[in-house]
């Protein structure tokens, strides 16, 4: 028996007809702007695309605002509700899709955990550890980006104010809170780096002007997709499975 | 605990190696009569002042909804499922069991991660994931494992509360009815248990015997790791699954 038909887990390409193409970054880097533009792109030239973001399950949705709410939640419990919400997602998202030959986009993946959760103090070994079900990713983005840069784009644009977890006050940083998320996200900023060399993500300026990162990122995905075949659908598109991609959402 | 470890991949912001009380896990399969037999443990060690917080699957305030909603559900798959549990249990590990050994309590916890380890490797057949997950679990000093056959298991259910679709691994579609389904899952079950059992050298009572028989069993299994522990007559026990906030 296996692992319940999960494919090869973490530590090898997965073996799935589909494809899976993730993009990792701090909030204010961008990424979810550049994978709503690549989606365009792809679902022009006729591929069948699925896309799935980060902490979105119906499973532990209350659970998590709960704790938060509550601010009850220990570093450890954190890891652990975001991985549930992961494990859900995969089994359910992203699994079905690469199976069935498609084209899977993630916004976040594992190396949100990664990151994330070593910062709060949680043992990176055992963090990998807990996501080895997950399939490897065929493209991995990173968009890297000054954490001065990112403050910048976050207040001038979608956002007043940083939320309590997303801004690591959980940690005692600092009592004002968007000093709180600068030495937080520093700290994150730190860990993608290790990241991206212990797992060859491909790492995009995401300084650069959007067209021209858009522009880089489809060539490489071209690239990549090369020896693709994409499965055609034999209708068009079903609206009750595939999700509306709507105004980029970070958390 | 004297050199309180953790299980694998610990908590590295919490030293466990400071504990004073004692971490005494009670396993076995469902129906057994565990969470009787732990009534009585804590009365007979209360009686003697020994101060006992009770911790049980499940039951944290974090979890305990969450889990029976998705048990309803028909759709959680094995990840999930575990995940869940696991969330469960770091919770009241955290905010009620270190705590509470770390004030010398007695801790008695109603099923630990043998528990999980078990239902899990009859699920995947993996047991290394499931391990590695929970690898924060502090080692208890004592395991009590309530053993019992599935042919006796199945009637004492039957008479008491019946049986019930996740106690009887209708997930895994191992039979054709709830009753051959109860009995391939527990005598899997009961066979991990019996393998662990060795490898974590479990102390095994006979859960056949009478209620007073198995209770008695059980606090010979108990009264070595008391001796040479302080006893203490301060605060009063902690009510059984209280909330932490």
């Amino acid at each position: 028996m296996t692992t319940g038909g999960a494919g090869a887990g973490f530590d090898q390409p997965h073996s799935y007809p589909g494809k899976l193409i993730i993009v990792e970054g701090i909030d204010g880097s961008g990424k979810s702007t550049q994978l709503l533009l690549l989606k365009k792109w792809l679902e022009s030239k006729e591929y069948k695309v699925f896309f799935t973001e980060w902490n979105s399950s119906e499973l532990v949705k209350d659970t998590t605002k709960k704790g938060k709410k509550s601010k009850s939640l220990t570093p450890t419990t954190f890891s652990l509700l975001h991985a549930t919400d992961f494990a859900s997602r995969f089994y359910h998202e992203i699994l079905p899709p690469l199976k069935a030959g498609m084209l899977v986009l993630a916004d976040r993946y594992v190396y949100t955990a990664f990151a994330r959760d070593a910062v709060r103090g949680v043992s990176p070994a055992w963090v990998r550890k807990v996501y080895r079900f997950a399939a490897r990713p065929d493209l991995a983005f990173y968009f890297k980006v000054p954490i001065d840069l990112a403050i910048n784009r976050l207040l001038g644009g979608t956002r007043a104010q940083f939320k309590y977890y997303e801004a690591g006050m959980d940690l005692n940083l600092s009592p004002d809170i968007t000093e709180s998320f600068r030495i937080f996200q520093s700290r994150i900023l730190n860990e993608y780096d290790k990241i991206v060399s212990e797992y060859d993500l491909t790492v995009m300026d995401a300084t650069k002007e959007i067209e021209v990162q858009q522009n880089e990122m489809r060539r490489i995905v071209a690239e990549a997709l090369a020896n693709y075949k994409p499965k055609r659908g034999t209708h068009g598109k079903r609206t009750l499975f595939w999700r509306r991609f709507d105004v980029p959402r970070s958390e | 605990m004297a050199n309180g470890h953790y299980f694998g991949d610990g908590l590295t912001y919490l030293d466990p190696s400071d504990l004073k009380g004692k971490l005494i896990a009670i396993e076995g399969t469902d129906g057994v009569g565990r969470s009787t037999h732990i009534e009585s443990l804590q009365e007979w060690l209360e009686v003697q002042g020994y101060g006992v917080s009770t911790t049980g699957w499940t039951r944290s305030s974090l979890m305990s909804k969450t889990i029976e909603m998705a048990k309803q559900g028909n759709s959680i798959d094995r990840w999930s499922l575990s995940l869940l549990y696991a969330t469960d249990f770091a919770d009241r590990l955290e905010h009620q069991v270190i705590p509470a050994l770390r004030s010398g309590f007695i801790v008695l916890a109603d099923r630990y991660i043998y528990t999980a380890f078990a239902r899990d490797k009859v699920r995947s057949g993996d047991s290394r994931w499931i391990r590695d997950l929970l690898g924060f679990a502090l080692v208890p000093d004592l395991v009590l494992y309530l053993r019992i056959d599935v042919e006796t298991l199945a009637l004492r259910v039957i008479e008491t509360k019946g049986m019930n679709y996740w106690e009887s691994g209708m997930d895994l579609r191992l039979g054709t009815d709830l009753y051959d389904s109860f009995k391939k899952y527990q005598s899997l079950l009961i066979e991990e248990f019996d393998k662990m059992a060795e490898e974590f050298r479990f102390e095994v009572v006979d859960a056949r015997q009478s209620p007073d028989d198995i209770q008695e069993a059980l606090r010979r299994k108990i009264q070595p790791l008391l001796e040479g522990t302080s006893k203490r007559f301060g605060p009063p026990a902690l009510v059984e699954g209280s909330p932490q906030k």
